[in-house]
């Protein structure tokens, strides 16, 4: 039986008006969300079997690549833990992932940016967490990108990131950053988050001890869904 | 001081113009990676109970279509069950509940192929007949959550637990989709004076 998750903490997540990030100026409700305890609906949510997964899914290195080629790029792995507030491994949920490539170029047909494709990427990828909450991926670190906002926006190098949890109250899409980069602290979107702690811990770290010598750094990045309440084991008198 | 969780959330980040990639890569002429796009399909074989489509639009403050968003809609069998473990009873093992569609690129219209949600009754409580909606999409830092009720449903939605906390009833009709023939067709509005209401989910 399913009792809830905590409630959200509005303040650690961007507002929906953010004129800095203009196109937020006609996407955003302007009335106030409407509070609700929650149902089984929100306290439930979709799962997906590890048969989902396909072999090369979690690896952007080479699931786009022809045969004996890969991706372009500095060749990184990006690892960590999908938990909850009380630090409780979220298992066997489904992480998504996709980014631009070394260049910061999409494959999209609505990315025109200067910068070529890479014929051996396509910028997407997924896995399942483990029974720890555990998850790893390889890919080659993106590049920073312009993007039509202000005259001269940069973002800095990101993965999007869309994760599910064990309900749908949990549903949560981020961006992750790395560490180091000057771009963050001037990005519009980076900052329609304002809790700088937030931000800090949206952006990875280099992870020297996981690095692979002579072959692929390391990047540690963890995210943490809501947390789910305790059942109340309340005993109710007769008539009450 | 209060008691604080060991924990914060992550916190959300706009989705961005190429979700798609993403999620739905197929459908961005991305192919090979994966066999198929996840959620495209609801219905697996032989579901129990009606077959529905449902088709939303989702307007900016201008009163224009976002072509660029993804929508997942999640909801209970014809029975009233979720196909999840948090459920915890059998559900059609046909019907998965869960859908993601991106927009028709020339009328931005959202299209599930789908069962009519039986009433959910859990834990003595009776819900009438209704879809969770959850909005992404470039200029969305937070994903939006809403509902779709059913305007064939006049007696459930009246008694309905969600819709009766609504104080503003004027607004109760932006959460309730209008039947025609075996189609139910919704309108979302982010802004203006039809703005849908959105639920902190
Ligand atoms: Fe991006």
């Amino acid at each position: 039986m399913s009792s809830g998750y905590y409630p959200r903490d509005l303040d650690l997540h961007p507002k929906a008006y953010t004129p800095g990030y203009r196109t937020t100026v006609l996407r955003s409700p302007q009335k106030a969300l409407i509070g609700f305890d929650g149902s089984i609906t929100e306290f439930t949510g979709p799962t997906f079997g590890h048969n989902t997964i396909g072999e090369f899914d979690n690896n952007l290195i080479v699931n786009y690549a022809k045969p004996g080629e890969s991706a372009i790029g500095e060749r990184i792995m990006v690892h960590g833990y999908v938990l909850d507030e009380e630090a409780r491994p979220v298992r066997n949920t489904l992480v998504e992932f996709w980014q631009a490539n070394a260049g910061g170029r999409y494959r999209h047909k609505k990315d025109t940016y200067l910068a070529p494709l890479d014929p051996n990427f396509g910028g997407c990828g997924r896995t399942m967490t483990r029974d720890d909450g555990y998850f790893q991926f390889f890919t080659i670190r993106p590049g920073a990108y312009p993007w039509p906002n202000g005259k001269n926006d940069w973002r800095p190098a990101h993965i999007h990131f869309s994760v599910f949890g064990t309900a749908f109250a949990q549903r949560l899409i981020t961006q992750m950053y790395f560490e180091g980069d000057p771009n963050i602290a001037i990005c519009p979107i980076v900052n329609t988050i304002t809790d700088k702690s937030a931000i800090d811990r949206l952006t990875a770290r280099l992870d020297m001890h996981n690095s692979r010598p002579h072959d692929m750094r390391a990047y540690r990045f963890d995210i943490v869904l809501r947390g789910k309440r305790s059942t109340m084991f309340e005993n109710r008198k007769e008539g009450n | 001081m209060p008691y604080a969780p060991k924990l914060q959330e992550s916190a959300s980040q706009t989705a961005g113009p190429y979700v798609h990639i993403g999620c739905m890569p197929n459908t961005v002429g991305i192919h090979g990676v994966y066999d198929h796009d996840l959620g495209h399909e609801m219905i697996t074989g032989d579901a129990q109970g009606e077959r529905i489509k449902l088709e939303a639009i989702v307007y900016d403050g201008s009163g224009t279509p976002l072509k660029d968003a993804m929508v997942e809609i999640w909801q209970a069998d014809a029975n009233g069950v979720y196909n999840s473990p948090e459920d915890g009873r059998p559900s059609d093992p046909h019907f998965t509940g869960w859908g993601r569609q991106h927009a028709d690129h020339d009328t931005g219209v959202f299209t599930f192929e789908t069962v009519k949600p039986g009433a959910v009754t859990y834990n003595g409580v009776t819900q009438a007949p209704h879809v969770l909606v959850w909005i992404t999409a470039r200029g969305i830092n937070l994903g939006l959550a809403t509902r779709i009720y059913f305007d064939d449903e006049t007696e459930a939605n009246a008694a309905d637990p969600f819709l009766s906390r609504i104080e503003l009833k004027v607004r109760v009709p932006s959460l309730i989709a209008k039947r025609d023939g075996n189609t139910y067709r919704h309108e979302i509005y982010l802004q203006g004076d039809n703005e849908t209401i959105f639920f902190d989910l």
